[in-house]
C-alpha cells in the first residue's frame, strides 16, 4: 500500500488539489488525513466535499484543533484556532458539520497510529516539535511502531535507538528515507495549506507501507490563487501572505 | 551466528564456501538458487554476527550498511543485491569485488621487509582518494577506512567496502545514539570522530592519510591507542615525519600525507579529489615546511599544541557536496595557437573570479600541443624543449593571480585531438570547473565542424566556462595609431 499522508489543509483548495495529483502521479492507493481540513483558509466547504468524497472512498479521516473549534467558535478568544472559527462556522453546511463531529482523535491502522497532535493526551493538542515531545508522544501509542502526525506545519522524522533514546532528524524532500518496524518512528508530516518553514510549497509525505520507505514531498501550488481568495473572502491580510512566504 | 555450511538455502539464494570470517561478520560466496537467475556479477554474502551478548553496535551497523548500499552508485562501492530480514535472517548480498585487500598488501611488505614504492604508494592512494570523492559526491562520509576495508581492483581502482559506521546527510544517522564512545577504528579515526562530530568528508581524508603513512613507513601514525585520553593525542600530537622512519620516502609525499594528517580538517585537503590530484601529479607538489621536516616535533610546540587543543571546537560539516564545492579543483586550458592578449587577458580575470569566490580552491593551467609542433631533428623544438618552454609560458600567464593562497600546477598535454585531451585530463583529476576561451572566431564555423568549446562543452564531464574577451584591444590599438 501506498498511504499519502496529508495534513493541516486548512481550506486552501489550490494546495490539496496539488498535492493529491502529486501523491496520484506516485501511484498513492490510500489517502490519510491528519486533522485541521479547516481554519485560516478561504475554501472549507470545497476542501471538506473533497476530503468527505474521499472518506466515502476508504480515506481515513482524523480531527484536528482548527476542526474542532469550527464546530464550537469562542468568541473573542486569543487562541489562533478560534479567531477565524466563527467565519468558518458559518459556511459549514449540516453535512459538513456532521462529519467533522464524527472525526476521530485518533486511529490505529496496524502498526500505524494517526493523530493530528501528540499521542499523549492528543486532545490537549501538545506540539511534537522536539525529541522530548516525540518519545512522549511514542510512549502513548501502545503497540504502534510509526506515528503519523501533522500540527507543527513542519517536516521532521523522529526515530528511537535501540535502547530508547529518541532523536530528530531533518528529511530532504523527494528522498525515500527507510523505516523499517524494528525500531520506532514518528513523523510530522508538514503542513498542506498553510508552510510555516519559510517556503511557500505545500507538504505532505508518502509511505510504502511495503518497502517501509517514507518519503517527506514539497508541492509547488498556485499559492498567489490561494492568497487571492483569501482576500476576496475578507479574511485577515496576514492569512494570505503568509502563504507566499510561507510563514 | 554460527558458520553456516556450504549448500544452505536461504532466501533463494545457496550460500558456498566462508571468504572471510571477521570479527564482525562472515563472507560466503553465494549464487541464486534458481540458475535462470543472474546479476551479471559474482555474489557475496555478508552475515553479521549476532549472537545474544552482542552490543547493539553490531546490529546498528548492518542496518546503516544496508541503508548506504541500497543508495551509493558507481564502481568504487558493491553493488547492492538483497537484504535479509533483521528480526529474521540478517545478510546482505552484494557484489563480490575481485581484487586484493590493502591489508594484504601491507603484510606483504611486513613480511618481504621491503616498502612499496613512492610510486605505487601514490598510486594507490590516488585510487582510494578517488573512490572516497565518488562517495562525498554523492553526500556520503565512510569514517571507517582502514585496509581492511579498501580493495585494489585488478585495473587499479579502489573499491570500499564495509560501511556500518558510514554517513549520509539524507538519511538519519542511526549510530547517533552510540555516540557515547567515539564511533571508528582507533588507528585510522579522524580527530573530531574521537569527539564525536561524524559526517565531514575531510575524515575520510585523514583516514586516507593514515594509510599512506603506513604503507610509507610501516608504523601507524598515532599507534592503535585503546583508551579515550590515547585516542585524543591525535588532537594535538604530530606523528614523527615519515623521513625519520623512512628516510628514503621524498619530500612531496611526506608533505601530502602530513597535510592528510593535520589535527585541524580545514588546514587538510579540502577535498580527497585535491588530495588524488596532488598523489598523481607529484612534481606538482608544493613541498613547504612539513614536507621538509626531518626531527620529530619538540616537547614544548607539542605542549602549545595540547593548550589549543583543549579549547577547540569542532564544528559539524555542511554537506558533504557542499564541503568538497568549496575546495573544487579549477581547470584552466590556455590555448597558444591563435590566442589573442585579448583572450588571454579575459581568461586570467575569469580565473581570478573563479578562485576569488572558493577559498579551497585549487587551479589546473593547461596547454595542449599537438605531436606535429615537436621535431626530434630540430634541438630546439625537441619534445623536452617544447614542454620546459610551454611551462615557463604557462607560469607567465598565471603571475597576477592570487597563487599564495592557491595553489596551482602547470600541466603540458600532447594530442592531436584538443578536446578529447581537455576531457580526458577533467575526468582522469575530478575537475569541478573547466574555463576555456570561446573562440569567437570559431563560433561563426560551429555548423559546419565543431569547434573546440562546443565539443569540449558536451563532452565534459564537469561545468565549463566559456570566456569572451572582455577588454576591445583592437579598438585600443586603433585609438593609439596615427592618423591615416
Amino acid at each position: 500500500m501506498k498511504l499519502a499522508l496529508l495534513s493541516d489543509l486548512h481550506a486552501n483548495r489550490h494546495a490539496l488539489q496539488a498535492c493529491l495529483a502529486h501523491a496520484r502521479a506516485h501511484s498513492a492507493s490510500q489517502y490519510a488525513f491528519l486533522g485541521d481540513l479547516v481554519g485560516y483558509g478561504a475554501e472549507p466547504g470545497a476542501v471538506l466535499d473533497t476530503v468527505m468524497e474521499m472518506a466515502a472512498e476508504g480515506a481515513w479521516v482524523i480531527r484536528g484543533n482548527h476542526d474542532d473549534a469550527a464546530l464550537a467558535p469562542v468568541a473573542n478568544s486569543d487562541r489562533a484556532d478560534h479567531a477565524g472559527a466563527s467565519w468558518t462556522a458559518q459556511r459549514l453546511t449540516s453535512p459538513q458539520r456532521e462529519f467533522l463531529a464524527g472525526l476521530p482523535l485518533k486511529q490505529t491502522h496496524d502498526f500505524m497510529l494517526l493523530v493530528h497532535a501528540s499521542a499523549n493526551k492528543p486532545e490537549r493538542w501538545t506540539y511534537v516539535e522536539d525529541a522530548k515531545r516525540a518519545a512522549d508522544s511514542l510512549d502513548f501509542a501502545g503497540d504502534a511502531t510509526h506515528v503519523f502526525g501533522g500540527h507543527v506545519h513542519e517536516q521532521r522524522l523522529f526515530f528511537q535507538g535501540l535502547v530508547g533514546k529518541t532523536m530528530a532528524f531533518e528529511p530532504t524532500p523527494g528522498v525515500p528515507v527507510p523505516v523499517p518496524r524494528h525500531r520506532r518512528w514518528l513523523a510530522t508530516v508538514g503542513s498542506v495549506g498553510q508552510p510555516r518553514d519559510g517556503r511557500s510549497e505545500a507538504m505532505y509525505a508518502l509511505f510504502d507501507t511495503e518497502t517501509l520507505a517514507l518519503t517527506f514531498m514539497r508541492v509547488p501550488y498556485d499559492h498567489t490563487a490561494a492568497a487571492r481568495a483569501i482576500r476576496a473572502a475578507g479574511l485577515p491580510e496576514s492569512n494570505a501572505a503568509r502563504l507566499t512566504l510561507g510563514r | 551466528m554460527k558458520l553456516l555450511e556450504a549448500g544452505t538455502g536461504i532466501d533463494g539464494f545457496i550460500v558456498g564456501q566462508c571468504l572471510h570470517a571477521g570479527g564482525m561478520a562472515h563472507i560466503y560466496e553465494v549464487t541464486y538458487a534458481d540458475s535462470g537467475r543472474n546479476t551479471g556479477f559474482p555474489m557475496a554474502m555478508k552475515v553479521p554476527r549476532m549472537t545474544g551478548g552482542d552490543g547493539a553496535e553490531t546490529i546498528v551497523g548492518f542496518e546503516v550498511e544496508h541503508q548506504m548500499l541500497q543508495v551509493l552508485s558507481g564502481p568504487h562501492v558493491p553493488r547492492f543485491v538483497a537484504a535479509g530480514d533483521l528480526t529474521r535472517v540478517p545478510y546482505l548480498v552484494m557484489e563480490y569485488i575481485e581484487g586484493r585487500p590493502l591489508q594484504d598488501r601491507l603484510d606483504q611488505a611486513a613480511r618481504e621487509r621491503v616498502r612499496p614504492t613512492p610510486e605505487e604508494i601514490a598510486r594507490v592512494g590516488a585510487a582510494m582518494a578517488a573512490a572516497a570523492h565518488s562517495l562525498h559526491q554523492q553526500d556520503a562520509v565512510h569514517l571507517d577506512l582502514k585496509p581492511g576495508n579498501v580493495m585494489i581492483r585488478p585495473d587499479g581502482r579502489a573499491v570500499l567496502l564495509d560501511f556500518g559506521l558510514s554517513w549520509h546527510a539524507h538519511y538519519p544517522d542511526l549510530m547517533a545514539e552510540e555516540m557515547r564512545v567515539a564511533v571508528g577504528s582507533p588507528p585510522w579515526m579522524a580527530p573530531e570522530q574521537v569527539v564525536g562530530v561524524r559526517g565531514d568528508p575531510r575524515s575520510d581524508v585523514f583516514a586516507i592519510g593514515v594509510m599512506l603513512y603506513e604503507m610509507a613507513t610501516g608504523e601507524l601514525p598515532f599507534g592503535d591507542p585503546q583508551t579515550r585520553g590515547g585516542l585524543r593525542q591525535r588532537l594535538w600530537m604530530e606523528p614523527p615525519p615519515p623521513r625519520v622512519l623512512a628516510p628514503q620516502t621524498p619530500d612531496w609525499l611526506q608533505d601530502v600525507i602530513l597535510r592528510c594528517l593535520e589535527p585541524e580538517a580545514q588546514q587538510r585537503y579540502g577535498s580527497a579529489a585535491q588530495l588524488a590530484f596532488d598523489l598523481s601529479n607529484p612534481d606538482q607538489v608544493h613541498v613547504g615546511e612539513r614536507g621538509l621536516r626531518t626531527r620529530r616535533t619538540s616537547w614544548t610546540v607539542h605542549l602549545k599544541r595540547w593548550l589549543k587543543a583543549a579549547g577547540q571546537h569542532y564544528k559539524p560539516s555542511p554537506l558533504p557536496s557542499a564541503q568538497i564545492d568549496l575546495a573544487p579543483i579549477v581547470m584552466v586550458a590556455v590555448p597558444w595557437k591563435d590566442a589573442s592578449d585579448a583572450t588571454l587577458f579575459s581568461l586570467r580575470r575569469a580565473c581570478a573570479r573563479s578562485l576569488g569566490v572558493r577559498a579551497g580552491a585549487r587551479l589546473a593551467c593547461v596547454t595542449v600541443v599537438a605531436p606535429g609542433d615537436m621535431d626530434r631533428a630540430d634541438e630546439r623544438m625537441s619534445e623536452v624543449q617544447v614542454h620546459r618552454w610551454q611551462l615557463d609560458r604557462l607560469r607567465q600567464w598565471a603571475l597576477g593571480l592570487d597563487l599564495e593562497t592557491h595553489s596551482a600546477s602547470f600541466h603540458v598535454l600532447e594530442s592531436g585531438d584538443v578536446p578529447d585531451a581537455l576531457v580526458r585530463y577533467a575526468r582522469a583529476n575530478g575537475v569541478s570547473l573547466m574555463i576555456l576561451g570561446a573562440a569567437t572566431h570559431g563560433l561563426k564555423l560551429q555548423r559546419l565542424v565543431a569547434t573546440v568549446p562546443v565539443r569540449v562543452a558536451m563532452e565534459a564531464p564537469c561545468s565549463v566556462m566559456l570566456v569572451k574577451q572582455t577588454l576591445p584591444f583592437e579598438r585600443l590599438a586603433d585609438a593609439q595609431a596615427p592618423p591615416a
